[in-house]
């Protein structure tokens, strides 16, 4: 195991991991799965009240977007998002923490699952309305132009996001202006509780890009290294002023649409076949295949991972819930 | 002095502000080329370029959504919604995202945002481009609104709106862009948020206006035999409440004068202010002088009867004053 692997640094020491080594990338992969599986269960022991969106199934894509862009970007993606803060490198205490309602949380626990956010790592507030966060992406990328800094922005939303008027609107804005903005799209069949093809007539969401004369890409999103070079060979396009792309990421998401849905509305084996592509199983072995790693390598990241989520676990059920003063605090930054 | 349209006024305040700060960014619709729909960004664009002035597509929730980001990420955008109406297609970007981006950060992030829109009937435009819809607002946590009543005000307004560090929305009345007003510009001129102003000092009775109404209560009480005190409130959220209160100290009587229709008008919160915490100053009920609560009509006469005018205002106050009652509203007595 590579030295640092799921340590306890900084939010930007791990987000230099996952730049630098695939290792990492697996092992943030691993630490994502373990993280979502506590949520649930958790969730299921009735610590915590409200609902949460988990995204098993989909970690190799918010991986394959931290490791392609710099912590100066910006990121703005949605409320199943905790696998994105993880994997751009907010800590896994930030991250608990505030799923569970704790002080110790990145937002203090007044945001909860749908609320995450880390600024040092370019994490806007993750956006609990569908869509809302495209255009506002698409802002931050109005800043880089304005400013001439070299910053790019990454919009990351599913497939439900691609009928709401906010994908539409941030695109042709995006296109227009060509601004550093990189759209990806995270297909993963299913807008809440309905499959996509009942409520969109195309297959694949980045045909849309044609209409807003912007290139495009399909990837597959069960796929790091894919991901990685489809996020990579845009955001340096968006660099160098090519301005904006979407890129659509095939992926699955295991379980339902939030801690309630049993997601019985799947066609019967859909589950398994993806199963059979899991992100995380599939890039150990082509690891192990390179011998990039080996598979004691490999368990050692699962068993340790798993150890430093218990010992974060542990802090965060340690630390007290927001205070009154919290809640009452002003919220203008004049009030304060 | 400067002998300037409100519209013009409000074009100096953000060709200044653009001046001073290389930050703030202008955008909407028809706003570059065109100069605006009611010539508010006259000249903006042949002096600070197109990366800095855009038009955009007729795409608000887009690009409000788009100065959200812009204002998070270290822009002072100012973007302009046409119309107030126009705002609904795009109201998550500015209540639900915008207003929450402080707390959602914990305290980490800004949106130092400047939403300006035209409101108001009086131009015959009909219902769906007359109304006033602050309350759609009020109550937003996170929020400020405020409210232009003429050059001067609009001036000094919008230059506090763009160096504020938080989501301002600045409603500018469509019947006084092109009505002139002598004032002072300058840094003197520029107004807190949250402070309204006594536009004219009186003893028998608290007249508090906003936007197009202040005009409205200034001449009924210019013209009136008893000694009217109006206040210009300025900013709705968060409100002056101590101009307020220390005005009721002296008059003993309250009178909002609202353009807005009846239910819910922002003249609801000062009354209610009134009447739980300055009780014991009151001598009479408070009241409120609205437009029913029905769409904005069509057609000179109806719309002239909609709008409170002078002399409406006039005639509910001294009803107040002389039966110590709260007079009927018109629509009352033709019910």
């Amino acid at each position: 195991m590579s030295q640092g692997v799921l340590g306890t640094e900084q939010p930007l020491g791990r987000r230099a991991a996952v730049q630098a080594s695939r290792t990492e990338r697996y092992a943030r992969m691993v630490e994502i799965r373990l993280v979502e599986e506590s949520v649930l269960k958790l969730f299921g022991e009735g610590i915590i009240p409200g609902t949460t969106h988990t995204c098993q199934g989909q970690e190799a894509v918010c991986v394959g977007i931290a490791a392609a862009t710099r912590p100066t970007d910006t990121v703005a993606c949605t409320y199943r998002g905790h696998g994105m803060a993880l994997a751009l490198g907010a800590t896994r205490e930030a991250v608990l923490g505030e799923i569970l309602g704790r002080q110790i949380g990145c937002m203090g626990g007044l945001g909860g699952s749908m609320h995450l956010s880390d600024p040092s790592v370019g994490l806007l507030p993750t956006f609990a309305i569908v869509g809302a966060g495209i255009p506002v992406a698409t802002g931050a990328a109005l800043t880089a132009q304005v400013l001439g800094t070299d910053a790019v922005a990454i919009s990351v939303f599913g497939d439900g996001s691609a009928n709401i008027g906010a994908f539409h609107e941030a695109l042709n804005l995006a296109a227009i202006w060509k601004l550093p903005v990189v759209f990806v799209c995270e297909n993963n069949l299913y807008g809440e509780y309905t499959r996509i093809d009942r409520t969109t007539p195309v297959t694949d969401i980045a045909v849309r890009a044609t209409s807003y004369a912007i290139p495009s890409d399909i990837v597959d999103g069960q796929d790091v290294d894919e991901v990685y070079a489809a996020v990579a060979a845009a955001v340096e396009r968006a660099r160098q002023g090519g301005g904006p792309t979407l890129v659509e990421a095939k992926t699955y998401r295991y379980a339902g649409h939030s801690r309630s849905d049993k997601a019985t509305y799947r066609p019967a084996g859909e589950l398994d076949k993806w199963l059979e592509r899991d992100p995380i199983t599939l890039f150990g072995q082509k690891l192990v295949s390179e011998s990039a790693a080996d598979q004691s390598e490999l368990d050692a990241i699962k068993n340790h991972a798993g150890a430093l989520i218990d010992q974060a676990l542990e802090l965060v059920l340690a630390s007290p819930p927001p205070t009154h003063a919290q809640m009452l605090a002003p919220i203008t930054a004049t009030g304060r | 002095m400067a002998k300037l349209r409100m519209n013009q006024a409000i074009t100096l305040a953000i060709a200044e502000e653009m001046e001073r700060d290389r930050r703030v960014v202008v955008f909407g619709e028809d706003i570059a080329e065109a100069e605006g729909s009611f010539k508010t960004s006259e000249g903006l664009l042949s002096r600070f370029g197109p990366e800095r002035v855009r038009d955009t597509p007729i795409s608000e929730m887009g690009f409000l959504g788009m100065a959200v980001g812009a204002a998070v990420t270290g822009l002072r955008p100012v973007v302009e919604i046409m119309f107030i109406e126009f705002l609904g297609v795009a109201m998550d970007q500015l209540v639900t995202e915008a207003a929450l981006m402080n707390y959602l950060s914990g305290h980490k992030l800004n949106a130092p945002l400047t939403v300006r829109a035209s409101v108001g009937s009086g131009l015959g435009f009909g219902c769906q481009h007359s109304q006033t819809l602050e309350r759609w607002l009020i109550g937003t946590p996170g929020l400020k609104i405020a409210v232009a009543s003429g050059a001067r005000c609009a001036y000094g307004l919008t230059k506090a709106a763009i160096r504020d560090d938080d989501p301002v929305v600045v409603l500018e009345p469509r019947p006084l862009y092109g009505r002139r007003e002598d004032f002072e510009p300058g840094e003197d001129a520029v107004f807190a948020l949250g402070k309204g102003e006594v536009v004219k000092a009186g003893t028998d009775v608290t007249i508090v206006a906003l936007g197009q109404t202040v005009g409205t209560a200034l001449a009924a009480a210019e013209a009136a035999e008893w000694s009217g005190e109006v206040i210009d409130l300025r900013t709705i959220q968060p409100w002056d409440n101590e101009i307020v209160r220390t005005s009721l100290a002296k008059t003993g009587r309250l009178v909002t004068v609202e353009e807005n229709q009846y239910t819910g008008g922002w003249g609801a919160d000062i009354v209610s202010f009134a009447a739980t915490q300055c009780y014991s100053d009151l001598n009479a009920p408070p009241v409120r002088v609205t437009a029913p609560d029905v769409p904005v009509p069509y057609g000179t006469p109806l719309e002239e009867r909609y709008l409170p005018s002078s002399g409406y205002v006039g005639q509910q106050i001294s009803s107040l004053l002389k039966t110590g009652l709260r007079p009927d509203h018109w629509w009352e007595d033709e019910q």
